[in-house]
């Protein structure tokens, strides 16, 4: 089990962050900075192991939300704040921006309501183009395309980066990460409150619910029946990386009731992908992809861009929105109870994460938890995340750091050219890999077009230290 | 800083296509092999069990055994051979590689690709589900076992019966892994008659014709596979904690498509003529990358074919005249080499090598070009899904050097 699960609890906890999904560990990175004791308790053994795993990744401008909703305002403060921190620490964004594609004349008639709802939410850098502009842009788009509406700011970002540059640098500020403990019951005192879990109990002045799917569950302990999550599934592929001259930007449909609908992106780490589905679900577990969900996509695709269809898959995956009967985030401070409810955080959150956790920290400071701010000389320097971003150069490429270190030019994932000694740098990480997945989210390794064909026993032993059994 | 290193041939790959092209050039040229692995050897180091090396060492033995004799005799040959290191992008003749001790650019008279072929994975063939652990192809499934000796599971469904799925079902076997049933979407499984019987009296594996496995079950780790017998329209759940996705093979390609080198269609594999020339002038090919798959040592004779090539090369270094494409129909899905030029030399072993996608019994393989026939031949020995199928070359003696593409198909 990780190492950092059985540090010593400061206990009792000012704060307990449940939750270490993207949103709840920037929230315990925000209140880290302040004079406190931060726990951040998650059920599962690694950070983002959850929905903030399984997204578009897509860094939004907020242009399409609902103008004057708290989503609207927080997706607007959070692109920027993102992006800011992103530059700063090493989670990999590309500025690709992205274009709207009118397939039809009803969809070409709402352009010019879309631009005026972006600049509604803050957003004026749109603008419409004709269809030989859209296909001077991309010219792999399918036929039959009427027009478009460029969105310059729309960018796609590393999801695994940003949650893991948070909870790294909450940790290092002091918060206590606890992994692998879910929490099943809450018991408000008046001073204190007591989490129970399979590990234990927590004890802790103040709770933010921060935990996505479960995050109506956690409501009702503490009283509440004002939402439901829904999980809504989003099934994704993901195209070999020869696809990725294929498309220089986000394309997007025109939205419609039921949402953003399935786009084709540019991934970060140099793939192209096809997704996301939206179909509401019971199981709030139910990650699988489904051959459903695959005809659906295909038959998308084939609108969109006819020729990827083609293309080689190197993954597919699904991941849970956590939907409620509500258009808006359910974000809602107790102070009777020292409880704060990030609920309902659906499709944006990736983006909105850093605003919501300022938002976070105002409420809680409103409703009483006194916010010392940690003087600046005595803060720590941000983390340097290792970057795992195609654009720019990754250690197999960078001759000082393999001169160095000769590691960095010992490549073990040839597909995605992850090198020794990234890997030993993630398994020796504040907050380690525990299984494959983790370690690819961290290093890419092997998540690319192979899937482990030449790579995933030497992968395996990498993490079981060179033991044989795993 | 990247160090400079010049060489008249750079190999890229060390399975037995590169190490034979390497062995072979090594007297009458300056040769660089660089291999990603460690190890040279290439697939058959992991893959252990008989059958290697009948068409070129005259002899049978084991995978190992096989790669350590192919890369003895290339360390023996004079030519230089540099492991850990791989080629992770060029721009014509000029090789970005990494290596342990730095970053090397290599540059080249002539280059010659034998970077392989590998099986889709679970995802590349597009089957849903959960995705848990023990998933496996048969590369790494052999890794896991011959190279690292890590234990994998109890109960195992093999996916495919081709010859490659059977050399699955050792390793599960030496691994202490029940198979315990393996699907093949034809009709019939498809191996060797003579294989698949041995294999199913020795191992009592069940094998499920006309069936697929159309999702896979598991949180954490697998549980089951659900399959659809297509004759009978039923599905069912067969337990199993581990899955080896066999066959299906893709050339390793990467840097051929970088290169924007014209690809056969039906394999992906870069179009070559029979002296193993690609498009590119001083471009040359070998191997499972041009046939994915085919075994061990026909890939090793594409090396001598190429190093023949190759020496040509280095000789006038004249452009190549222009080709005619061969395009495979019907049945036939790809064949290789799919150019024909003229003063080309007879392919390795005379013939063509293709894949098909029906069985027949007695196929004669016709060629048409600007609406005739300009040839056909019968061969004696079947077509079959599932493993090569050698066409003699002689149904491209007529071929027209300045006629529009050739149509190679099957009848009967
Ligand atoms: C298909 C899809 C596409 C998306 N695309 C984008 C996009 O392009 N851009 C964007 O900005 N957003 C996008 N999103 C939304 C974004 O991914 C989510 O809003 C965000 O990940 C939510 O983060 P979270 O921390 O609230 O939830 P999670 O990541 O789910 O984290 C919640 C955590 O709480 C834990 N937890 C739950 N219950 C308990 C308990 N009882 N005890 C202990 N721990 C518990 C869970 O284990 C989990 O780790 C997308 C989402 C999906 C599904
Ligand atoms: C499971 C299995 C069982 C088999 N059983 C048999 C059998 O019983 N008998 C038989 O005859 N054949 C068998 N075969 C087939 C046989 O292994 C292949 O035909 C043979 O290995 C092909 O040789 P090759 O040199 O073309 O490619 P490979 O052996 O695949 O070698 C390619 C080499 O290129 C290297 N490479 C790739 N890209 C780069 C790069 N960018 N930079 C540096 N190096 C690179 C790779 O690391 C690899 O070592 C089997 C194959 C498999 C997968």
């Amino acid at each position: 089990m990780n190492s950092v699960t059985s540090a010593p609890t400061p206990e009792p906890f000012d704060v307990v962050v449940i939750g270490a999904g993207v949103v709840g560990s920037a929230v315990a990175r925000q209140l880290s900075g302040y004079r406190l004791r931060v726990g951040l308790v998650d059920a599962r053994p690694d950070v983002g192991d959850v929905t903030s795993k399984a997204n578009t990744a897509i860094l939004h401008t907020g242009f399409d939300a609902k103008p004057g909703s708290l989503e609207s305002r927080l997706v607007h403060d959070g692109y920027r704040l993102l992006g800011d921190y992103a530059a700063q620490v090493g989670i990999p964004v590309e500025r690709t921006g992205a274009l709207l594609v009118a397939w039809n004349s009803e969809q070409f008639e709402a352009l010019p309501g879309l631009a005026a709802k972006a600049q509604a939410n803050g957003y004026a850098e749109t603008f419409q183009i004709d269809a030989d502009e859209v296909y001077q842009r991309e010219p792999r788009l399918g036929p039959g395309a009427l027009g478009g509406l460029v969105v310059p700011g729309e960018s796609i970002i590393c999801p695994w980066t940003t949650t893991l540059a948070y909870a790294t640098e909450a940790k290092a500020r002091g918060a206590v990460l606890l992994l692998g403990r879910r929490v099943t019951g809450i018991e408000v005192g008046a001073e204190l409150t007591t989490l129970a879990t399979e590990a234990g109990p927590i004890s802790t002045r103040w709770v933010v619910n921060a935990a996505g799917l479960g995050s109506d569950h956690l409501d009702q302990a503490f009283g509440y029946q004002r939402f439901t999550v829904t999980p809504r599934r989003g099934e994704l592929f993901v195209f070999d990386k020869l696809t990725r001259p294929m498309v220089s930007e986000i394309l997007l449909p025109v939205p419609s009731a039921k949402g953003k609908g399935v786009l084709i992106s540019p991934t970060i780490y140099g793939n192209v992908m096809l997704g996301p589905t939206a179909e509401d679900l019971t199981d709030r577990t139910d990650t699988s992809t489904s051959a459903g969900g695959f005809a659906e996509l295909l038959a998308k695709g084939a609108t969109i861009m006819p020729e990827l269809l083609a293309q080689e898959v190197t993954a597919s995956y699904a991941g849970l929105r956590a939907a409620t009967e509500h258009s808006d985030y359910v974000v809602d401070v107790d102070p009777a109870q020292r409880y704060l409810c990030l609920g309902g955080i659906r499709s944006t959150g990736l983006t909105s994460s850093m605003a919501l956790a300022v938002h976070a920290a105002e409420l809680l400071a409103g409703a009483g938890l006194e916010l010392a701010e940690i003087p600046e000389a005595e803060m720590l320097a941000p983390p340097r995340m290792a970057w795992i971003g195609q654009v720019g150069t990754r250690p197999f490429a960078d001759a000082d750091k393999i001169a160095a270190d000769p590691a960095y030019g010992e490549i073990v994932c040839f597909c995605e050219r992850v090198t020794r000694g990234e890997i030993r740098d993630a398994l020796a990480s504040p907050i380690p890999p525990i299984d494959r997945g983790g370690l690819g989210r961290r290093t890419r390794a092997t998540n690319g077009r192979c899937q482990g064909f030449f790579c995933g026993a030497r992968v395996d032993e990498l993490l079981n230290g060179g033991k044989a059994d795993a | 800083m990247r160090e400079l290193r010049k060489t008249q041939v750079a190999i890229i790959g060390g399975g037995p296509a590169g190490l034979t092209t390497a062995t072979s050039l090594a007297g009458v040229a300056d040769v660089l092999l660089l291999e990603r692995e460690a190890e040279l050897g290439g697939i058959p180091r992991h893959s252990n069990h008989w059958g290697y090396g009948w068409r070129d060492l005259r002899t049978v033995l084991t995978g190992p055994a096989y790669a350590r004799r192919l890369a003895g005799k290339a360390a023996e040959s004079g030519a230089h051979l540099l492991t850990s290191a791989m080629v992770t992008g060029w721009d014509e003749r000029r090789l970005e590689v990494t290596t342990p001790t730095g970053l090397l650019t290599v540059e080249a008279d002539a280059i010659v690709l034998a970077t392989g072929a590998r099986e889709r994975p679970r995802a590349a063939r597009r089957i849903p589900g959960d995705r848990p652990a023990g998933v496996y192809t048969t590369g790494e499934l052999q890794n896991q076992v011959h190279l690292f000796g890590h234990r994998i599971g109890q109960r195992a469904v093999v996916v495919g019966s081709e010859l490659v799925s059977w050399s699955a079902v050792l390793t599960l076997r030496h691994a202490g892994v029940k198979t315990v049933l393996m699907t093949s979407a034809r009709p019939a499984a498809e191996t060797y008659a003579a294989v698949a019987l041995a294999g199913r009296v020795a191992f009592g594996v069940p094998v499920a014709t006309h069936t697929t496995v159309t999702r896979v079950i598991g949180k954490g780790r697998v549980e089951g596979v659900e399959v659809l017998d297509h004759s009978t329209g039923q599905t069912r759940v067969v337990a199993c904690d581990t899955v080896i996705f066999t066959a299906d093979w893709i050339p390793d390609h990467e840097l051929a498509a970088q290169l924007g080198l014209p690809l056969q269609p039906g394999s992906l594999a870069p179009l070559v003529d029979a002296a193993l020339r690609t498009e590119l002038p001083g471009v040359f090919a070998a191997g499972n990358l041009l046939h994915p798959v085919d075994t061990a040592d026909n890939a090793a004779l594409d090396g001598r074919q190429v190093a023949a090539s190759v020496r040509g090369w280095l000789a006038d270094q004249a452009a190549p005249a222009a080709g005619v494409r061969v395009e495979p129909t019907g049945p036939l899905l790809w064949v290789a080499p799919g150019l024909v030029r003229p003063g080309t030399p007879q392919p390795v072993r005379g013939r063509l090598v293709g894949w098909v996608s029906e069985y027949r019994r007695f196929p004669t393989v016709v060629a048409r070009q600007d609406g005739k026939q300009i040839g056909s031949v019968r061969t004696p020995w079947p077509a079959a899904p599932g493993r090569i199928f050698r066409i003699p070359n002689a149904v491209l003696a007529e071929v027209n050097p300045a006629g529009s593409p050739v149509q190679l198909s099957l009848a009967g």
